[in-house]
């Protein structure tokens, strides 16, 4: 293995392991608020109450999409490393492609609950 | 009174080959090897193994019996068999040569990519270093320098099992003793070899490791130890 090798994959098992302690406090929020809006239903009207036009949930939203598209797409190019004969190199491929899918996804929805307006 | 008789199956072949079953006479005291030893002198002299101490010290006896790798020396037949029957087949994860001899060339060449060898930093003219056996580093390489190298853990692991790469559990046990040997200049050079993809970053933290390892060594904590060092290296640009 080369020297770069060894220093790419040193980092991005840092950065799989730094972004799971951000997903750790962000999931716990994200269930918590889940929960608690949950009680006696859900409507269209209270989530965009809730989180359109409100800067502090786009930032968190933002936050949690980050570690999401960096956690993930690790994760699963390690599983298939393991488990197909797929070349690193189309691994490595694969994995960024999912992730930037994950993102652009994410960023779509984050805005989108962002510009909802809240009805009153 | 009828004598108990144990229903031994052994794998004869490469790794095509097949079991062939013996009926071995059950005694009070009685360990796997000597069923193989028994099969070998009494039965089937064909049949191919290794031993050498037979009292747990050189590790050569290691064999998958009843699907679990032991060191075969050392587990009494009593806390094995099951329902009269021993089923005992070579080490996984290790090519075999013949019935239950595997070939250990890539598990010990992985000690040496692991930088497994001691680099020393004196020489036999400096004062010979003084290090406590209370002293917390050497407490770490202590926990891990009683390895008889048997393989065990090598045929348990799964990431040995899917990555043919990785360096495993024993090989990394060893190189973790070295980078808290405070006498030993290599690390950095360590630390490379054991780092990245094939190294101890791909270790899943199963413990199948520790759970088997007949010296009850944990190699699952020196493997977490060197994830430790090789992120502290990249952070000061040393990898």
């Amino acid at each position: 293995m080369t020297e770069n090798t060894v220093r790419s994959e040193t980092w991005l098992w840092l950065a799989q392991r730094t972004s799971a302690i951000v997903l750790a406090v962000c999931i716990a929020v994200h269930l918590t608020t889940m929960i608690i809006a949950m009680q006696g239903g859900v409507s269209t009207a209270e989530i965009a109450g809730r989180v359109g036009g409100n800067p502090v949930w786009l930032v968190f939203y933002g936050i949690f999409l980050a570690a999401v598209s960096v956690h993930a797409p690790i994760g699963i190019r390690t599983v298939l490393q393991e488990t197909t004969s797929l070349s690193a190199k189309r691994i490595g491929l694969l994995t960024m492609l999912l992730g930037l899918f994950v993102f652009v996804l994410g960023v779509r929805t984050i805005l989108g609950l962002y510009q909802m307006a809240p009805t009153s | 009174m009828t004598e108990e008789m144990l229903e031994v199956s052994v794998w004869k072949g490469d790794a095509k080959g097949a079991f062939v079953t013996y009926q071995v006479r059950r005694q009070e005291n009685q360990t796997v090897l000597d069923l193989v030893t028994h099969i070998q002198r009494y039965m089937d002299p064909g049949l191919s193994y290794r031993f050498a101490c037979r009292v747990g010290v050189c590790g050569s006896c290691a064999m998958t019996v009843n699907g679990k790798p032991r060191w075969t020396c050392r587990s009494h037949v009593s806390n094995v068999v099951e329902d009269g029957r021993i089923e005992i087949r070579p080490l996984e994860s290790l090519p075999v040569v013949k019935d239950l001899v595997v070939d250990m060339t890539d598990f010990f060449d992985k000690w040496a990519q692991a930088k497994g060898s001691f680099v020393p930093t004196c020489s036999r003219n400096d004062e010979i270093a003084a290090v406590s056996p209370t002293d917390k580093k050497r407490r770490l390489a202590d926990a891990g320098i009683e390895c008889i190298g048997c393989g065990v853990c090598y045929a348990t692991c799964d990431v040995v099992a899917w990555k043919p790469g990785y360096l495993g559990p024993a090989a990394l046990n060893r190189a973790w003793t070295l980078v808290n040997d405070v006498r030993d200049g290599g690390n950095d050079e360590r630390l490379r070899a054991v780092a990245g993809d094939d190294g101890c970053l791909s270790c899943h933290s199963q413990q199948g490791c520790v759970e088997r390892c007949p010296q009850k060594l944990n190699p699952t904590m020196a493997i977490a130890g060197l994830k430790r060092e090789s992120v502290k290296a990249a952070l000061k640009g040393k990898l």
